[in-house]
């Protein structure tokens, strides 16, 4: 495998770029494996990558149904942060957000993290008085992030509307300056690309179609292309988590449903940060490209239907308007949806699962994007170890019989 | 009200209208009138005869509370037409598809459907 950098480029150019490798094979499915992963996003691209690379088991598949990216990981709007409330959060987010910090240097694929910041809006009163302690909860984790006024958000997210006229008013707000935007489909690739290079099969266009269990615990896996077997299954398919669920006879506590995001034709650039207003249900940040990245709430019905309804998208256009009324002539150029898995306390789900060698990780719903690095490290640690790593401890399947919830909702209150 | 202009665009697209419900009471309206209420036929546990719900398992209360069949295909939903007439009633849904296959009334057992999903016979 080619290594990127300034020499690989120079060499190439006097190739005309004719000959630049594959970014990673595309293998014939095995007769079995060590370690099949379910799902080519970036949970299970990563959880395969970091299986090979701390844990020494190469012998590993990726399935994926469709194309690599093709889920959510491909449909997000990429914002990455680790501003929760509860500690097991702050802990689990922010290593995510350290892994990607070094995530470009690690794979040897610009991942184009942009660090330039994650502002939350406060609109009034009862926003001053949640954010204030949800600020006091990320200090008490030790989650650097600060309080900022109107002066200071009219600095960083330029043509802000800051009028008293506005329907509400902004006061005020959250910074935490090491969230951000990155490219999530490069998130993927590279994960795909450094796996491949251990070794690591990754098997596009296959789709699983059941299990093979025996005494409870899994033996094979069948797909479209016949039966693989293993005694290892990680499921990391995030809206489709209940469907292969019921290929294994258990019920998971998920809602898929559809979350839709849209962008604008190109702009010059206007802001750095990515802007998120829990009171009007809406964030946007302004992509490399100049299109303005906008998202909102979930379509709130089950669906796996892939595509958003009217009314979500009117309700949050109207949000995004109101905060920047400018926008209001701009074009919209596409808008699309993506099935995500949600969960009862806005908590992901990582690990064991009741069958034998079977592993999950979903429920991370509407912001899964910005964890990709570390649900893919713990699955991994737990599937190496067969005892779930400390950032997950709290996060599995048991809490719903517990009763032990981190309930993320409030904290962030919409889809991120 | 600008942003009705926008979103009137965004309307005319194809691919991209408006779910829509047909009430028992009121006919058929734009879903944004109507709240998905969560799974339908769901029961409560008992433990069994007269034992009192506290010896229901935490297993089954997990089970009851939050485990969902959330099915790839036909649903069956409990909807109420909260901006409208207020009532509630059952619905057998696509969940990839969105098509509604029937419409029911509360407490009524789910029409057979064909594995197209179309009613066999009313259960009226
Ligand atoms: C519009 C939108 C905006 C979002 N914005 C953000 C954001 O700003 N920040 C953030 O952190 N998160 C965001 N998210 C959430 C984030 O995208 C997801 O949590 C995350 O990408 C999930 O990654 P994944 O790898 O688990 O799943 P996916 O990327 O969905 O991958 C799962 C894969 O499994 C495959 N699959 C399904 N069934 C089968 C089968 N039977 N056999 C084989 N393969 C199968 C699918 O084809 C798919 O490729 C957003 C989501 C959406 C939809
Ligand atoms: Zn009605």
């Amino acid at each position: 495998m080619q290594h990127y950098s300034v020499t690989s480029l120079v060499k190439n150019a006097i190739h005309h770029h004719e000959k630049w490798q594959k970014t990673w094979r595309s293998p014939e499915l095995k007769s079995s494996y060590d370690v099949v992963v379910v799902g080519g996003g970036g949970h299970g691209l990563a959880t395969a990558y970091y299986l090979a690379k701390e844990h020494g088991i190469t012998n590993v598949a990726v399935i994926e149904a469709g194309w690599l990216g093709g889920g959510n990981t491909g449909r997000n709007t990429s914002v990455v942060r680790s501003n929760y409330l509860f500690p097991e959060s702050a802990k689990l987010y922010d290593f995510s957000l350290k892994l990607f910090e070094d995530l470009g240097q690690e794979l040897n694929f610009n991942v184009m993290l942009r660090q330039a910041g994650m502002l939350i809006l406060m609109h009034g009163r009862h926003d001053l008085e949640i954010m204030r302690r949800n600020l006091n909860a990320m200090h008490m984790n030790g989650i650097e992030a600060e309080w900022i006024d109107t002066n200071e958000v009219a600095k960083l997210a330029r043509g802000i509307n800051l009028s008293d006229e506005a329907r509400y008013p902004i006061h005020g707000g959250i910074l935490q300056k090491r969230g951000g935007i990155a490219r999530h489909d490069g998130v993927a690739w590279g994960y795909a690309r450094a796996a491949d290079r251990f070794g690591v099969d990754i098997i596009q266009q296959c789709a699983v179609t059941g299990f093979d269990i025996s005494n409870g615990a899994v033996r094979g896996v069948q797909t479209t292309r016949g039966l693989v077997k293993t005694n290892k299954v990680a499921v990391a398919v995030s809206g489709h988590s209940s469907v292969l669920a019921d290929m294994a006879g258990f019920r998971l506590p998920v809602t898929s449903q559809t979350l839709q995001a849209c962008v604008t034709e190109p702009l010059k650039p206007v802001f750095d940060v990515a802007v998120m207003s829990p009171m009007l249900g809406v964030y946007i940040s302004q992509s490399d490209k100049g299109e303005v990245v906008i998202g909102g709430g979930l379509d709130n019905y089950p669906s796996y239907g892939q595509r958003g309804n009217v009314a979500t998208l009117e309700h949050t256009i109207s949000g995004v308007v109101e905060l920047f009324p400018q926008l209001s002539r701009v074009k919209l150029m596409r808008q699309w949806g993506g099935v995500v898995d949600i969960v009862h306390d806005s908590s992901p789900i990582i690990g064991h699962t009741p069958i034998g060698g079977m592993y999950i990780n979903c429920g991370f719903g509407t912001g899964g994007f910005k964890a990709t690095p570390v649900g893919g490290w713990t699955l991994a640690h737990t599937i190496a170890n067969d005892t779930p790593h400390e950032l997950i401890a709290a996060f599995t399947l048991d809490r719903f019989k517990t009763g032990a919830f981190i309930d993320e909702m409030g904290a962030s209150g919409i889809a991120h | 009200m600008k942003w009705v202009l926008l979103v009137l665009r965004i309307k005319r697209r194809k691919g991209c209208e408006m779910m829509q419900v047909l009430c028992p009471w009121c006919g058929v309206r734009d879903e944004d009138e109507f709240t998905y209420g969560g799974p339908a036929h769901i029961t409560r546990p008992t433990s069994g005869g007269d034992a009192p719900q506290q010896d229901v398992s935490d297993e089954k209360w997990a089970s009851y509370l939050y485990e969902k069949d959330n099915v790839k295909g036909i649903a069956r939903e409990r909807w109420v037409h909260v901006h409208g007439c207020g009532q509630w009633f059952n619905l057998a849904r696509d969940t990839v598809s969105h098509k509604i296959h029937c419409v029911y009334k509360m407490g009524e057992p789910c029409p057979v459907l064909t594995p197209e999903g179309d009613p066999k016979n009313r259960n009226d």
